[in-house]
């Protein structure tokens, strides 16, 4: 199936002082397509998407949105690309100053300007995608449980209808059942608003559930990208170890970054 | 290793340092200029950083008055020259006392807000979620809080100035044996506009201090817990040591013709 390339890295690299992270990231997604990216901790799967998201700058390497070249745009044309994605952090990152339904009308009042009464019942409406009721519209980010906080940063996410959705360890912290639920919002809101979705992820479970494709990061490269269901006959013996969660393989445990 | 190599090294870590906090300078201050401006935050950072000092700001004022209302008639009794109180006191309070006290005690309870709140939004991602939802983190974080510091510091000031007369006056007149009106004329007869104008300039000055090593401080905090307490700390060590630097300048400038 040909698909056009929603984002594209090309030979990205990023060192933070000594320490190499990225080493020449090559990776395509395609429209509409959902890929997470698996790999152990600090293995540089935040640093990938940070990249593209323009939060981190790499050293090396193109990065492309939309066939356009974004590695090096700042200021107004950086936000003006940014209004494409929406983006789940891994703790939430709510702002805790703000009531629930400010901080999902966040982007609508501040990025892009809207009234706020308009944008609380966009807000309002966004809450209910994600099964949270109205109630919980006024209040503090801090009264909720770790699963609310994050259907509050999905429904963030997606409020200002964006074209690509970012994933950062969605189901990490969470108990099983939250961490399910969690994932079918994940598959539900991708479908529904047909975008283009990159999660990163250590929780196998969740990666098959909501991905087309799996790439695998590791030592700053992707070293095997295919399909989901080819993940168990990658004949790669570092996915393997990985999927499998074995101490004993190809992957050592370093310590020290 | 040898000495000249350590010395060499922290030397290029301090101007490294330098480097990074002229450029975080230059882009708060230009981001100042440049619109949206946040007026809902600015009010709220105009109460937070004005309002709630007064209290400390006002009892440290009072004692510092009567202190030095104190020590000048001690002083002054020596030579015979007690009567000068009035004159003394309102030229120390206005041109250095006065800013310089407000400036501490604001720096002690403002910079370290600011480092901790915006270190924590740091460590919590909720700077990069700022960026993701198109908002620029130093115009929503920063300009608020250095325009509200700016704006306040003389205010405080002047009301600083006010009470710390008042505590010299008080101390003069019930423990001293002055004649309170005869005080009053003496202290409205002898300050010019120049000594209340001088302090009120260098409150302006300290007030951009305190914000920016708050804000700076807390944008480059890293780490969890710890990394915000050493950013709170460094926040209220550097504002303190640059207004008091700033505090010579400024008196050196304002008062050689």
């Amino acid at each position: 199936m040909a698909m056009d390339t929603k984002i594209e890295l090309r030979g990205v690299k990023k060192r933070f002082g000594q320490k190499v992270v990225l080493d020449g990231v090559d990776l395509k997604i395609g429209k509409g397509e959902s890929v997470v990216i698996i790999g152990g901790s600090g293995t540089g799967k935040s640093v990938t998407i940070k990249s593209v998201l323009g939060i981190l700058r790499p050293e090396a390497g193109k990065i492309f949105v939309d066939g356009k070249e974004t590695t090096h745009i700042g200021g107004r044309a950086r936000e003006d690309v940014l209004k494409k994605f929406g983006m789940l952090f891994q703790g939430a990152a709510l702002f805790d100053s703000l009531p629930v339904w400010e901080n999902v009308a966040f982007g609508l009042i501040q990025g892009r300007g809207m009234n706020r009464k308009k944008a609380k019942d966009i807000a309002i409406a966004k809450l209910a995608k994600v099964g949270l009721g109205s109630e919980v519209a006024q209040l503090s980010p801090s009264e909720l449980s770790g699963g609310m906080q994050k259907r509050v940063g999905l429904a963030r996410a997606i409020a200002a209808d964006p074209e690509i959705l970012f994933f950062d360890e969605p189901t990490t912290g969470l108990d099983p059942i939250m961490a399910d639920v969690i994932n079918d919002l994940i598959i539900s809101t991708v479908k529904d608003l047909g975008v283009t979705a990159v999660s990163i992820t250590h929780d196998m479970i969740s990666a098959r559930k909501i991905s087309d494709r799996i790439a695998m990061l590791y030592k700053g490269k992707i070293i095997w990208q295919g399909p989901t269901k080819d993940i168990d006959n990658s004949g790669n013996e570092y996915v393997d170890q990985f999927i499998h969660g074995r101490a004993v393989g190809p992957i050592k445990m370093e310590v020290r970054g | 290793m040898n000495i000249f190599a350590n010395v060499g090294h922290l030397f290029l870590l301090f101007l490294a340092e330098v480097g990074r906090l002229t450029r975080f300078t230059f882009s708060a201050v230009t981001s100042i200029v440049r619109p949206p401006i946040y007026w809902r935050l600015l009010v709220q950072q105009i109460m937070r950083i004005g309002w709630f000092s007064l209290p400390v700001v006002g009892l440290t004022a009072f004692f510092t008055g009567g202190a030095l209302a104190l020590q000048i008639f001690i002083g002054g009794n020596r030579y015979g020259a007690e009567a000068i109180v009035p004159q003394i006191v309102v030229l120390g309070i206005t041109r250095e006392l006065g800013p310089v006290i407000a400036g501490l005690m604001v720096a002690g309870r403002v910079a370290a807000a600011i480092a901790a709140e915006i270190g924590t939004m740091r460590v919590t991602e909720q700077i990069d979620a700022l960026t993701t939802l198109s908002t620029n983190p130093v115009k929503y974080l920063v300009v608020p809080r250095l325009i509200a510091a700016v704006i306040t510091m003389p205010i405080l000031v002047a009301i600083a100035d006010s009470i710390g007369v008042l505590g010299g006056y008080i101390i003069s007149t019930k423990s001293l044996g002055f004649n309170g009106a005869v005080y009053l004329k003496n202290t409205a007869d002898f300050v010019t506009s120049h000594d209340v104008m001088s302090g009120l300039i260098k409150a302006a000055v300290f007030g951009f201090i305190i914000a920016l090593m708050g804000c700076y401080s807390g944008f480059n905090s890293k780490g969890g817990a710890q990394g915000v307490g050493t950013a709170t700390t460094n926040a209220v060590v550097s504002s303190s040591i640059l207004i008091l630097a700033a505090n010579y300048l400024l008196t050196s400038i304002l008062f050689t013709t």
